[in-house]
């Protein structure tokens, strides 16, 4: 079969042609920074596209995953104030990646509760999903106050990943470069999984059609949950990622992320992982090359985006098949 | 008699508010090949999905091996050694043909001879081992669908309709890997509305009508009998050779 090429040229066209339109340091800061954005997004989205890709389920409360993680890194890095303020890059990422895990730990175990108590009870009804889900998203935000108060509560920003360094004439934020770099790893450590281990393939056999991986005797449901989790514990990694880059908090981080989630997953195409790690980044450079070139029209420039893509085509840039 | 490998007994199913299966009989004898006939609606594909679990029998029971699997869910019956080729095949288009033959291994890893076996049967898969399934033609994927049925030594094959929609030499080939599978005395369960491919392969036949079998007998006796076909199947056997 041959292989389609053209979606994986829409983030470099993107880029190239945005070049000509700014000075050659703008765009590596912009490109950097949407790069960084991306990645953050990709954390968040790449759990909720393979969920609804295995099991038709959509939760709207993936959001919460985000915000968790977000409020776990302002405790973390609050009690680990000494690594962040310490005068050591090594300490200071140390500090950042306890706060990642313990993110990711958090926000793992909530989604293995959540599974079981709201989502598996409304496998099969895209309705109840929305509501029993939306109202999830409501509850835990509830109960984020209830734990951490209703004050944006200001995350502590390890010392060596504040503010930016000149390479080329280009301003970088050390932050994102972090970012990008996480990103990244998480990415290629995702890809591997799914295309190189027993588990993976299944998880990819089960998005193209979960009736036939079960005809050929593996518990599709047990694939599920660990997906499930596994969704959720990115999102806690994404939360923890996006709260110390925004570097205040508040119960409502993840329910603003949302939107542009649901934007990522769709322009990717619905349970595709490459799908979704493409449309992040092509979201993030969009979304910074188009707030420098016509500030203006920044608000509406995702939706624009999806519009154009799905124009292009209906099922995303990486439609999975689904049968 | 021995008992039968897999037997039906007053098996209804709804899907739904579609009562679709009233009360079907069937036996498949163990060794042999039992082809399941009849008109489009009847409720072949219903039975077969019905045996697998995919669907669930309001009344009666589904025995194999002696085992009682009418509640089983469809992981437990395929881990029992049944395999199962859907009428749409169930392809994982988005896999490589290796990748979709490995997934219907239990351990993850192949048995050389079972493998050189399927080779043998469909050898264009060899060719293509490394090719994303999708991009197979129409009889390639059945001929990937029928080897992921028996990469693994498998009590029983339920197979629907593996020749919809193929072109004749196509089937010709299917009927061969068929006919192979039938020397190693592989149980299998076919529904088929190719008559000419029914009657070469067919040890036992069961007829189905309106949900319920109507005819169950040997494959030669209905061949033989053209009155019987045309009674049971609207049409003789013998003008679709």
């Amino acid at each position: 079969m041959k292989r389609d090429i053209a979606p994986w040229l829409v983030v470099p066209i993107v880029a190239l042609v945005t070049l000509p339109l700014m000075s050659f340091p703008t765009w590596v800061t912009l490109t950097v920074a949407g790069a960084a954005m991306g990645m953050m997004i990709f954390l968040m989205a790449s759990g909720l596209t393979l969920v609804f890709g295995l099991m038709d389920v959509m939760n709207f409360a993936h959001g919460a995953f985000i915000t968790l993680g977000a409020f776990i890194a302002v405790s973390v890095l609050g009690r680990l104030a000494g690594w962040t303020g310490a005068d050591s890059i090594g300490l200071n990422l140390l500090a950042l990646m306890v706060a990642v895990l313990a993110g990711a730990i958090a926000a793992g175990a909530v989604g293995a509760v959540f599974e079981r108590v709201i989502v598996r009870r409304v496998y099969h009804s895209h309705l109840q999903q929305i509501l029993i889900t939306m109202g999830g998203l409501i509850v835990a935000a509830q109960l984020v106050i209830v734990v951490w108060g209703a004050q944006p509560l200001q995350v502590p920003k390890p010392v060596a990943l504040r503010g930016s360094f000149l390479l080329g004439g280009a301003a970088i934020e050390s932050y994102r470069l972090a970012a990008v770099g996480l990103g990244v790893v998480l990415y290629a450590v995702i890809h591997t999984v799914l295309n190189r281990t027993r588990i993976g393939l299944l998880v990819r056999a089960g998005v193209e059609n979960r009736e036939m991986v079960e005809a050929l005797g593996f518990r599709i449901q047990l694939l599920f949950v660990g997906v499930f989790v596994a969704g959720a514990a990115l999102a806690g990694v994404g939360g923890v990622m996006w709260g110390v880059y925004q570097e205040i908090v508040t119960a409502s981080i993840g329910d603003e992320m949302t939107v542009l989630i649901f934007i990522v997953i769709i322009i990717g195409g619905l349970g595709s992982i490459t799908g979704c790690f493409q449309a992040a980044v092509l979201v993030g450079l969009t979304t910074n090359y188009v707030g420098y070139l016509t500030p203006k029209l920044a608000l509406g420039s995702n939706i624009a985006l999806m519009v154009l893509v799905l124009l292009w085509r209906p099922r995303g840039l990486f439609p999975v098949a689904k049968q | 008699m021995p008992e039968p490998l897999l037997s039906l007994e007053g098996v209804h199913t709804h899907i739904g508010r579609y009562h679709i299966l009233h009360g079907v009989d069937l036996v498949v004898p163990e060794g042999e090949l039992t082809v399941l006939l009849g008109r489009n609606g009847a409720g072949k594909t219903t039975t077969l999905r019905t045996i697998m679990g995919l669907w669930r029998a309001s009344a009666g029971t589904i025995r194999f091996a002696g085992q009682d699997i009418t509640a089983a869910v469809t992981p437990d019956i395929a881990r029992l050694g049944i395999a199962y080729v859907p009428e749409a095949m169930g392809i994982f288009t988005g896999l490589t043909v290796r990748e979709n033959l490995v997934l219907a291994t239990t351990a993850g890893r192949f048995d050389a001879a079972r493998l050189d076996a399927v080779f043998a049967l469909f050898p264009v898969l060899k060719t293509k081992w490394h090719d994303a399934a999708g991009g197979l033609s129409g009889g390639q994927k059945q001929m990937l669908a029928i080897s992921r049925a028996i990469v693994e030594a498998r009590r029983l094959i339920v197979v629907d309709e593996p020749t919809k929609g193929l072109a004749p030499a196509v089937i010709e080939h299917l009927i061969g890997g068929f006919r192979m599978l039938k020397e190693s005395r592989t149980t299998i369960l076919l529904v088929e509305q190719n008559f000419h491919m029914a009657r070469s392969l067919g040890d036992g036949v069961a007829v189905m009508d309106d949900g319920r079998v109507v005819h169950a007998g040997r494959m030669a006796d209905l061949a033989a009998d053209e009155a019987l076909q045309s009674r049971l199947l609207g049409l003789s056997l013998a003008s679709h050779q």
